[in-house]
């Protein structure tokens, strides 16, 4: 079993010395950590002379959507409102965006919420297209967020519900019992971001091995790149060459 | 409990030895019920003639009839999603391709359409290109259609059946090749538009495979529609209803044989489908004949399709016009496959500064997409193949996630298989038509 984070060898890949003088032309490193990875001109640091390199971005928090949406989406919002007494409570955020309509849910009450989205005759989300989990860490507290995309085949309609969950307590209500077809999609967002679903009749790693450590799609789980040597320069993994904000 | 009840122990040169005897055996087989308890579990795969690739199937028997499935899929994960993370949104497209690999231009329209959602130019992709997309998606189905006909005629004891459906998917490769490139993986398909435009000689192929794909389908008709093995094999054997299909996520070809006429490029058109003529094919039985059937009538439809998109194809631009997202080369074909080509490589080393810079920025830095989330599905030939796309305003995807048809669909093997014969599980198994690559990604 490779530990994710064991980077110090070349996976087994023998690195030649560069010869003396040699210059590489290959992508910048950051912070180039040989002499290997200094750019074509001797630059020193990142070579980035743009200016791009140095900026952070600063990510907006996400902002609801004032009524009226549009389309669909008021429909939408208002038969979940009359089906659901518990709706002020449980969501969170109405967010309408690129055509698409998102209802942040508190993580507890997501079951409840599918429930209702799939029972009520004035909703009918009947299939739940797919589950998948995002990872925002640095810019939510809550860094991890589980996306379902519910689509009603009556209405022909999507919805995005989303919930948030920390890293520290990770944990929310599985939604198989509404949708049996979540089965797989929970076990793979658990595989890949480590997050419990609560009543899943059999959470265990899917797509990795039964014994992996760590949860590769977590935004702090490196890529595991080994670097590549091509004609003499060594190109660093993806993950650690420099990288356009 | 003491260790002489079961393992004497004496002392030798090397150290203590045990002779370990079980003597409660006797005891632990007494306790069986020799009726009841004749299950064998068997293992099926990863490595396994029948299972549509490095599926592994657990299966308790009793005699020939299945009492528990349980499939075991992963091990074809080559962490694609994670990847796409580390690369700029055009290098995207060769990342998903690779993804179903009987499907590639699907992978790669469905995550075109996700990246333009994103940037707001679903709109300014041209007439051509979306009559390109439709053209290769449709060509891709009929493709993918015949590779599931040959692998489950195979499974299912007919030999000839897999030769034909491989020597006319042969054939579609072939114009694959001449209009990208590459018989798979194309990366052809790319945010904006497609990579280049379609040749004439491609044309005149698609033409005479117009001509002689019906009669090859007529010849794959006679060969099993009528034979008794083949419909023993099929009728009424793994048989999945709606509610079944709704509850496990079952999409494509499967719920459409069950009943439900449900088809993305109907019920929530794009590329254009919306302005197409063509019927969605269902049948009533649920069973494998009934997908058996719904397949072979998806690929005349698919054939009307790509019959239209050729009539439509007017000259013009294949990608977008701004500058900003096209991508600035113009590719074009050499004797290894496609690449950059000469007139425009003369251009911006010879002429053109600007031309070079704005070559170099986009190509190494890739163009910016604002922050967002969006989720398109489109109508793969296994079902519904969605991909959620983020964007943290970055000029790398900040995470796509792939919802695979097959990955979903193979949730349903236990219910097919559960209370049938072992021999039907490879039918019900090879009737979703998973691909692992898809499936893993």
């Amino acid at each position: 079993m490779t530990a994710p984070n064991d980077r110090n060898d070349n996976g087994g890949v023998p690195v030649p010395v560069t010869p003396a003088g040699a210059s590489s032309g290959a992508p910048a490193e950051h912070p180039p950590s040989s002499p290997a990875g200094r750019g074509m001109f001797g630059i020193h640091g990142t070579g980035d002379v743009s200016g791009f390199g140095g900026l952070v971005r600063q990510r907006k928090p996400i902002e609801e959507t004032p009524r009226p949406y549009g389309g669909y989406f008021d429909e939408v919002r208002d038969a979940l409102e009359e089906a659901y007494p518990a709706f002020g409570d449980a969501i969170e955020k109405v967010v309408v965006d690129r055509g698409e309509l998102t209802l942040h849910v508190r993580p507890e009450r997501i079951a409840e919420v599918c429930q209702v989205m799939r029972d009520d005759l004035a909703l009918r989300f009947e299939l739940c297209s797919s589950v998948s989990g995002v990872d925002y860490l640095g810019a939510d507290e809550r860094r991890l967020h589980v996306v379902y995309q519910l689509t009603s085949m009556t209405y022909r309609r999507r919805v995005r519900l989303e919930a948030a969950v920390s890293a520290e307590h990770p944990h929310l209500p599985s939604v198989t019992a509404v949708y049996p077809t979540a089965d797989w999609q929970e076990r793979e967002t658990y595989d890949m971001f480590g997050i419990v679903f609560d009543g899943h009749p059999n959470l265990t790693r899917i797509l990795m091995p039964d014994d992996w450590e760590g949860h590769p799609q977590r935004k702090d789980y490196p890529l595991g790149g080994v670097p590549v040597e091509y004609k003499g320069a060594e190109i660093p993994p993806p993950d650690r060459r420099r990288s356009y904000q | 409990m003491t260790t002489s009840n079961y393992a004497t122990e004496r002392e030798t040169t090397e150290g203590k030895v045990f002779t370990v005897t079980g003597g409660d055996w006797d005891e632990v087989v007494s306790g069986t019920d020799p009726i009841n308890d004749e299950r064998i579990v068997v293992n099926m795969g990863p490595q396994h003639p029948s299972t549509h690739g490095v599926l592994r199937l657990i299966l308790e028997l009793e005699g020939e009839t299945v009492r528990e499935a349980r499939s075991v899929v992963g091990y074809l994960h080559t962490g694609i999603e994670k990847n796409l993370e580390y690369r700029n949104w055009v290098q995207g497209s060769t990342f998903v391709t690779r993804m179903d690999y009987l499907a590639p231009l699907f992978n790669e329209t469905a995550y075109a359409l996700a990246v333009e959602k994103l940037l707001g130019i679903t709109d300014e992709v041209t007439e051509r290109a979306n009559t390109i997309r439709v053209l290769m998606m449709e060509l891709n189905r009929i493709s993918s259609h015949l590779v599931w006909l040959a692998t489950t005629g195979m499974e299912l004891g007919a030999i000839s059946i897999m030769l034909y459906g491989f020597r006319e998917r042969e054939y579609i490769l072939e114009i694959f090749e001449m209009i990208t490139g590459l018989r798979m993986n194309h990366a052809y398909v790319r945010p904006g538009g497609v990579a280049q435009d379609v040749p004439d000689e491609a044309i005149v192929k698609i033409r005479e495979f117009l001509t002689m794909m019906p009669k090859k389908l007529k010849e794959y008709e006679d060969l099993l529609s009528g034979q008794p093995i083949w419909t023993e094999r099929t009728q009424h054997v793994a048989v999945l209803d709606v509610t079944a299909c709704l509850a496990l996520g079952v999409t494509g070809p499967v719920l459409r044989s069950a009943g439900l006429a449900w088809d993305l490029r109907k019920t929530m058109p794009y590329c254009g489908y919306e302005t197409y003529e063509f019927d969605v094919p269902t049948h009533t039985d649920g069973d494998v004949w009934g997908r058996y059937l719904v397949r072979l009538a998806e690929i005349r439809e698919s054939l009307k399709l790509v019959e239209q998109a050729l009539d439509r194809l007017r000259p013009g631009p294949v990608m977008v016009a701004d500058k900003k997202i096209a991508w600035p080369a113009q590719l074009a074909i050499g004797v290894d496959g496609m690449g950059n080509s000469l007139e425009h490589v003369a251009k911006i080393m010879g002429q053109s500064m600007e031309s070079l810079i704005h070559h170099f920025k986009l190509v190494t830095e890739g163009f910016r997409v604002p922050p967002g989330q969006v989720y398109v599905g489109i109508e793969s030939p296994r079902g519904e193949l969605g991909v959620h796309a983020v964007s943290d305003g970055g000029t790398r995807p900040y995470r796509v996630h792939y919802r695979e048809p097959s990955f979903v669909n193979l949730q349903a093997l236990p219910a097919m298989a559960e209370g049938g014969l072992i021999a039907d599980v490879i039918a019900g198994g090879a009737s979703l038509d998973p691909v692992m690559g898809g499936c893993d990604r």
